[in-house]
């Protein structure tokens, strides 16, 4: 029996799972120094179908490589990921991923365009998504023209435009400033509970995981590995700043901190 | 803003505004300086300083160049040499964009090919002249084929270097919208290229003009070049300076033109 079947066994698979992880592990090989360096090891965590979930991590850990992995842009070494979807992800990214010959609404527009959707039908997906993420007046404006607040919602519109079930965001608030980043934590929420998606959302930011999640996955540094999995109470709709009020915040925020300070550096 | 600022006084705006008003003033002399030299040139070349054979005043070029135009004789020269460059430069340019794409996006084929093109671009295009007269002729062939080969290498190198440096991030956000292999291509590796596609066309119209006059030079009975060449024969300076001016004028015109083609298909890069 190969490893992966035993561990499948003692651990059922949730019947209502939209992703599954099992025993993940990625390594990466340096030609130059003639050196393997493991990134993740034994990662295994499942997300239920509409389940809004962080990953927290130091950098480096290769909670990034994990997302990847799951969005199909690498491979994995061994173990078994399966996403029970129709649609492929849809993947948000860490930096400015805004193609910048494009305008806003034909960044937005970018996965339909080449699946030869038609034009109209490409105007009102992207009108709408445009209002859903505030940028109806910058439909016209080039990526060089936006803050980077704005964007991001570029992002967001674009991998929610061909509607697919799963959400992979990648640290996609990192490089903000923490009001911009407070503002598009509370408009991602709202767009969360209108759309039901199921959502695997990457952070360094202990804060913004319990912010944002329903469960937060801790994971250890290098190779990476969950050493947590913490469900956060907070009931919905959530107000960020309100939230900040509960004590329950703050003894999560608390329990994280242990945790990853707990996790050994190797 | 032309409406003064309530709590600034007049003094002070005019302060604010003086190094701006400067340097329109800096500008404006900028475009007259060239002219310095002209003028430089005809008083000394009228009060004898300098040797008027070899540099004829400029108001006697002038006269020269006055009398081509008249007689249509430098439109035809003009004509000839823009035929054979553009013919050329097309025939480089559309070869040497697309393999710079192809090889620039698959690392298998740079490495193996690359060599290749490594190996062959540092031969002189003037030095394979006569090698290319002695294959294509003297006819217009042989000037298409050698500004195509020159021209060629550096959409090739342009290219490749403007795919190489794509942001991967760009690759990753084609795949994940389910992009195929030519939509990456065409959607995703071209744009990001053609700033460095325009600096590549720019740098070739430039060696074009070089190539040409040289080519012309030696086997041809028309052109700029030609009659550059010609009028060094019978001793014809004027003549020989109207065609250097000329020249000038054709590379520095389509400098111009290829700029106003990058500002309106690269609206999205600083220029």
């Amino acid at each position: 029996m190969s490893p992966t079947a035993t561990q499948l066994g003692r651990n059922p698979v949730p019947a209502d799972a939209a992703i599954e992880v099992r025993d993940l592990v990625k390594a990466f090989y340096d030609a130059g120094g003639d050196r393997i360096t493991l990134a993740t090891t034994g990662v295994n965590f499942s997300v239920k179908r509409g389940e809004f979930v962080c990953i927290v991590g130091p950098s480096g850990c290769g909670k990034t490589t994990v997302l990847r992995i799951l969005a199909g842009l690498e491979t994995l070494l061994s173990g078994e990921v399966r996403i029970e979807s129709a649609t492929p992800p849809a993947m948000v990214f860490q930096e400015a991923s805004v193609l910048p010959w494009l305008t806003v609404s034909q960044n937005v527009a970018f996965p339909l365009s080449l699946k030869g959707v038609s034009r109209q039908k490409q105007r009102e997906r992207v009108g709408e998504l445009l209002a859903l993420t505030g940028l109806t007046e910058f439909a016209d404006a080039y990526p060089h023209q936006l803050s980077g607040g704005m964007k991001q919602r570029v992002s967001v519109a674009r991998a929610l435009v061909d509607d697919r079930d799963v959400l992979l965001m990648d640290e996609p608030f990192g490089a903000l400033d923490e009001q911009t980043r407070l503002t598009l934590q509370q408009e991602l929420l709202g767009i969360w509970e209108r759309t039901g998606k199921t959502v695997v959302f990457i952070t360094h930011s202990v804060d913004e995981a319990l912010t944002l999640a329903d469960r937060v996955l801790v994971m250890s540094p290098r190779p990476g590995t969950i050493v947590a999995d913490l469900a956060v109470p907070f009931e919905r709709p959530r107000d960020v700043v309100e939230m900040r009020r509960d004590k329950r915040f703050w003894d999560l925020t608390y329990e994280v901190w242990r945790l990853l300070a707990a996790s050994p550096e190797h | 803003m032309t409406t003064p600022h309530p709590s600034l006084s007049a003094a002070e705006i005019e302060r604010l505004k003086a190094p701006a008003r400067r340097d329109n003033i800096y500008r404006i002399l900028s475009y007259f300086s060239p002219l310095l030299l002209l003028l430089l040139w005809e008083i000394a070349a009228q009060a004898g300083a300098i040797d008027r054979r070899f540099f004829p005043p400029p108001s006697a070029i002038a006269g020269t160049a006055w009398q081509m135009i008249v007689s249509l004789e430098l439109f035809e020269h003009i004509g000839a040499t823009l035929r054979r460059v553009w013919i050329g430069y097309a025939i480089g340019a559309v070869p040497g964009v697309l393999l710079g794409l192809v090889l620039g996006l698959s690392a298998p084929l740079r490495r193996v090919f690359g060599p290749i093109f490594a190996a062959l671009y540092p031969v002189p295009k003037i030095a394979i002249l006569p090698l290319i007269l002695l294959i294509f002729g003297v006819g217009d062939a042989s000037k298409f084929v050698v500004i195509a080969i020159g021209v060629f290498f550096l959409m090739f190198y342009n290219t490749l270097g403007g795919v190489m440096q794509i942001p991967q991030i760009y690759l990753d956000v084609a795949r994940n919208a389910g992009a195929t292999r030519f939509q990456t291509f065409r959607r995703i590796a071209l744009p990001s290229a053609l700033p460095s596609i325009f600096t590549g066309l720019k740098v070739a119209a430039g060696s074009s003009y070089i190539i040409i006059a040289a080519a012309e030079f030696l086997g041809a009975r028309s052109g700029v070049g030609f009659f550059i060449w010609a009028s060094w024969q019978t001793f014809a300076v004027s003549r020989m300076f109207v065609g250097i001016v000329v020249i000038s004028a054709m590379g520095y015109f389509t400098i111009l033109l290829l700029e106003a083609l990058e500002r309106r298909f690269v609206p999205w890069a600083k220029h």
